[in-house]
């Protein structure tokens, strides 16, 4: 019979770490798509992975069993990822005075690809990358937690150590960001 | 008639929105049409896919992560935390503060294969093994505090303690690494001891907000991915094989 994730916690507290493999088999592939829409990049994505991994095993004893041994994980991932992008994010704005609104204004006056030619040639895929990473990393983290990961409002508040309603407006501003971005280019109907 | 509001919209869409919400949308044609455009732009998001790791990807990610978890690490720390008494705890600086002398003396004298009976590149490999757990130590807290999700008041007293006791540690180490034009490790160490000397000053009871404002420092601060590269890099250079001349600068 499979292991529960719970039973594997209490193997690895009683000292058997080769327990902790059934969970790392379990989780690892939907971490890394977290941490891979998080970041955008593959070899961050699986370096996040080991990194996740490595935290929760060592906080292991503070893992008190109310949220599923998923969402705890997921929160730690979150965290992780958020580590990387604040950090990444800083170096971009040391390597550039360019502020991110004279880039979408500069974005918006440049030649551009027309909503026409985005939509039938599939250069809308590379309008969405960029317009995520014009969020911020608890924007980002907030939109990816609720429209990819599916997680509610409340539990993405619990992952990101904010109220609900700072979630929520985390994610009302990530979306608003993003719609102002991709809008023009999706509003020739094709979804 | 009232308009449903952008973030009302965006709740309705996600399914966390009021049931009145819906049933405005059935009869307003302004905030339908505010919503199909709402519903394009989010499902253009959909298109966003993260690749599929290959077959076997679990069992990579498990042959890489064993390895450092064949003792189990919070049962070695708190195994840790009762054999570190305030004695031991001074003869461990003590001998950490002699490792770094007799490091520095090595460089400054330039006599590199007598000092202490090291050569230059092993006192040199002690000194990253030294600077990497130092670094694995102290991110340890900072995550701690970082993944805490405690609600209510919080007690870091445990933290508090253990950041003090690496604060002068760190402190060695960041003067090693300036002497020796390591710029990227000491950066990071000054950075690291302020964080750490935030902690260590901070009260053992923080209230919510108190808590909070540490973690958004730690966080704004990125000194938890500035330590993972660091330490990363250190442990690389930990496996190059000694080098039988002058070692490179720690």
């Amino acid at each position: 019979m499979e292991q529960s994730d719970a039973e594997a916690v209490a193997q690895i507290r009683a000292g058997n770490a080769d327990a902790y493999r059934v969970l790392v088999e379990r989780h690892s592939r939907s971490v890394f798509r977290l941490a891979f829409r998080m970041t955008g990049n593959q070899q961050d994505a699986e370096d996040l992975v080991q990194e996740t991994f490595l935290r929760a095993f060592r906080q292991l004893r503070k893992y008190d069993g109310r949220a599923g041994f998923g969402t705890w994980l997921y929160r730690i991932a979150a965290n992780c990822s958020l580590d990387l992008i604040r950090a990444r994010k800083r170096r971009q704005e040391q390597q550039t005075a360019v502020d991110e609104e004279g880039q979408e204004m500069a974005a918006a006056a440049s030649g551009d690809p027309t909503p026409d030619r985005i939509a039938f040639s599939g250069e809308l895929q590379q309008l969405l990358e960029p317009a995520l990473n014009r969020l911020s990393p608890t924007e980002r983290t907030a939109f990816v937690l609720r429209h990819y990961e599916g997680m509610c409002i409340e539990e993405i508040g619990k992952a990101l150590g904010v109220q609900a309603g700072a979630a929520k407006h985390s994610v009302f501003r990530a979306v608003q960001k993003l719609r102002r971005a991709l809008e023009p280019a999706v509003s020739t109907g094709r979804p | 008639m009232k308009h449903l509001h952008e973030e009302e919209l965006v709740l309705h869409y996600y399914g966390e929105g009021a049931e009145w919400a819906g049933e405005h949308l059935q009869i307003c044609q302004a905030c339908r049409a505010s919503f199909e455009s709402l519903e394009r732009v989010l499902r253009a998001m959909d298109r966003l896919e993260a690749p599929e790791p290959a077959h076997g990807y679990e069992g990579r990610v498990w042959n890489r992560l064993a390895p450092g978890l064949t003792k189990s690490r919070a049962r070695w720390w708190s195994e840790l935390g009762a054999w570190l008494t305030p004695r031991r705890l001074a003869t461990v600086a003590a001998m950490a503060a002699l490792l770094v002398a007799a490091f520095l003396a090595g460089r400054v004298s330039q006599q590199r294969q007598q000092t202490a009976g090291l050569s230059g590149p092993v006192r040199e490999r002690i000194m990253l093994v030294a600077v990497g757990e130092h670094l694995e130590r102290s991110q340890m807290i900072l995550v701690e505090l970082v993944n805490n999700s405690a609600t209510g008041p919080v007690d870091i007293s445990e933290e508090k303690q253990r950041a003090r006791d690496l604060v002068d540690e760190n402190r060695l180490y960041r003067q090693a690494a300036l002497k020796n034009g390591d710029r990227g490790v000491s950066s990071v160490l000054d950075e690291l001891e302020r964080t750490l000397l935030e902690v260590a000053h901070s009260p053992s009871k923080l209230d919510s907000a108190e808590f909070a404002r540490i973690r958004e420092r730690i966080e704004a601060d990125g000194i938890l991915f500035k330590i993972r590269v660091v330490g990363s890099n250190l442990r690389e250079r930990e496996r190059t094989p000694l080098a039988t001349g002058s070692g490179e600068a720690l």
